[in-house]
């Protein structure tokens, strides 16, 4: 857990303090205002899928394969893995929160935190049933790398965490409206710094309607799985 | 009467057979070693009949269940020690007992009182509250053939428990799995690559290779129809001494990127 801690400080370390300057002159603001959300929605992403992919292991050398012969369904199972690995990225977000306060951040409306708390958690939920899903059609981490190169980083960069999503050339503003990490980095940034592209209803109808679309493909999939 | 009924048993993977029409029984009460070199198809049979795999075609009863059907009634009938460790190394010993307990749904003063009996059995009583990631191998063993014993399964699986222990471990170990035997009239299914091990405690044996039955029966009966003096050299009559190469699969290679993680 502190070992994951280490890259998005280093994102904020020198994409905030690097981008900054240009950021202001450029009449858009404290970047890094703008980009803890998206740094907090990082940590989520990595930590969630992560802990949906660990699955792999875990089938073959891990507690589950006790639990896939006990007598409990396998939703059941599916469902309490997942909300477990949810709840440890939200942690994971909330430990960023804190650590981007250090760097300066200052959230607009401490109100609004438990909101941002139910939006990291919705995100981390959405994420962990994706890993989840994939895991359970993969045999083995050859196809690590490429969910790693292929999925996770352009969910990450395409996402608006780095940049505003406001006048993107055409085929990267479709793109990232199609991202369901945008809207959580979307739901993040209106929660705590009251900037919002999609709008908070949007954002928290889209994240929970993708999170429970996640959950049932992870689940079919995860019912299919044989050791 | 069969506690364990296989008929026709078959499993492919793709074009490749790893279970090829197998047909055996096993009585109630009855030790059984479930033989066979490398690859043979003795895990994919144990995961068939533990309800982890489908079968391509033919039948199996688990004391009187479909695994395909009745998958809750086969899980509650049977305990299992797998190949590869499946405790959570971040628990204690105890915590790993009481999720069993739960996930079997055994009430409460019941499993307590279990809990503290097979821990002190297996010598692990003491050491209740540490974490399992502190544990030996042998140690993890034991605690595994605890708490597959924690619900009273009437079916015994053990793949390949003895793998990698010391002689003293193995030799502990299955004088504690032979007592629960006679004792309770557990039926016991195991793997091994130790001849000795089911010469000593198999009732009856069944010698798999390229996913068919070969022959099955008492140690005695092996050994004299193949006239050798040993198992050992049974089997190896029966087998041919060529080694097998077992193909590098998925899961080879993840067995051994845990073996460079973990040490």
């Amino acid at each position: 857990m502190i070992g994951s801690l280490g890259q998005p400080i280093l994102f904020l370390v020198a994409l905030g303090f690097g981008f900054g300057p240009i950021f202001k002159r450029a009449g858009a603001g404290n970047y890094m205002s703008f980009l803890a959300p998206g740094v907090i929605a990082q940590g989520i992403i990595f930590t969630a899928i992560f802990s949906g992919i660990e699955l792999i292991w875990d089938r073959q050398f891990g507690f589950l394969k006790e639990t896939l012969v006990a007598p409990v369904s396998r939703l059941n199972i599916m469902i309490g893995r997942t909300l477990g690995g949810a709840t440890i990225s939200t942690l994971q977000g909330v430990i960023i929160f804190f650590l981007t306060l250090l760097v300066g951040f200052r959230p607009t409306n401490l109100l609004m935190l438990p909101l941002a708390l139910i939006i990291m958690f919705l995100t981390a939920l959405l994420f962990t049933a994706l890993g989840t899903a994939i895991a359970s059609t993969l045999e083995d981490f050859q196809g690590f790398q490429m969910i790693m190169n292929f999925l996770i980083m352009p969910l990450f960069f395409l996402s608006g965490a780095l940049f505003p999503l406001n006048d993107l050339p055409g085929i990267v503003g479709i793109i990232s409206s199609f991202n369901p990490l945008s809207y959580g980095v979307d739901g993040l940034r209106g929660t705590l710094i009251n900037v919002s592209h999609f709008g908070l209803t949007t954002d928290f109808l889209v994240l929970s309607g993708i999170s429970i679309l996640f959950l049932s493909i992870g689940s079919y999939l995860f019912s299919k799985i044989q050791v | 009467m069969n506690i364990i009924e296989v008929k026709n048993l078959t499993k492919k993977f793709k074009d490749f057979t790893a279970v090829d029409n197998i047909s055996f029984e096993v009585k109630t009460g009855e030790v059984f070693a479930f033989l066979g070199p490398n690859g043979a198809g003795k895990s994919t049979t144990i995961k068939m009949l533990t309800t982890l795999l489908s079968p391509t075609s033919g039948t199996i009863a688990i004391n009187g269940f479909d695994p395909g059907k009745d998958q809750d009634n086969v899980r509650k009938s049977f305990g299992i020690v797998f190949q590869d460790p499946s405790l959570d190394d971040e628990l204690t010993a105890y915590e790993n007992m009481d999720f069993h307990g739960v996930l079997y749904n055994i009430e409460k003063t019941l499993k307590i009182k279990r809990i503290r009996e097979l821990l002190n059995i297996v010598d692990l009583w003491d050491r209740k509250d540490n974490l399992v990631k502190t544990f030996s191998g042998g140690m993890k063993r034991r605690l595994e053939i605890a708490r597959g014993l924690l619900h009273h399964p009437k079916i015994f699986f053990l793949d390949e428990p003895t793998l990698g222990l010391d002689p003293q471990t193995r030799n502990q170990m299955w004088t504690y799995v032979s007592a629960l035997n006679k004792k309770e009239g557990m039926t016991i299914f195991f793997t091994t690559h130790y001849m000795e091990e089911a010469e000593k405690i198999a009732q009856k044996i069944a010698v798999i290779d390229h996913g068919k039955i070969i022959t099955q029966g008492t140690a005695e009966k092996l050994k004299n129809s193949t006239k050798t003096n040993s198992l050992e050299e049974a089997f190896l009559a029966l087998t041919g001494k060529k080694i097998r190469d077992e193909e590098a699969n998925p899961m080879e290679h993840l067995r051994m990127r845990r073996r460079m993680w973990r040490h």
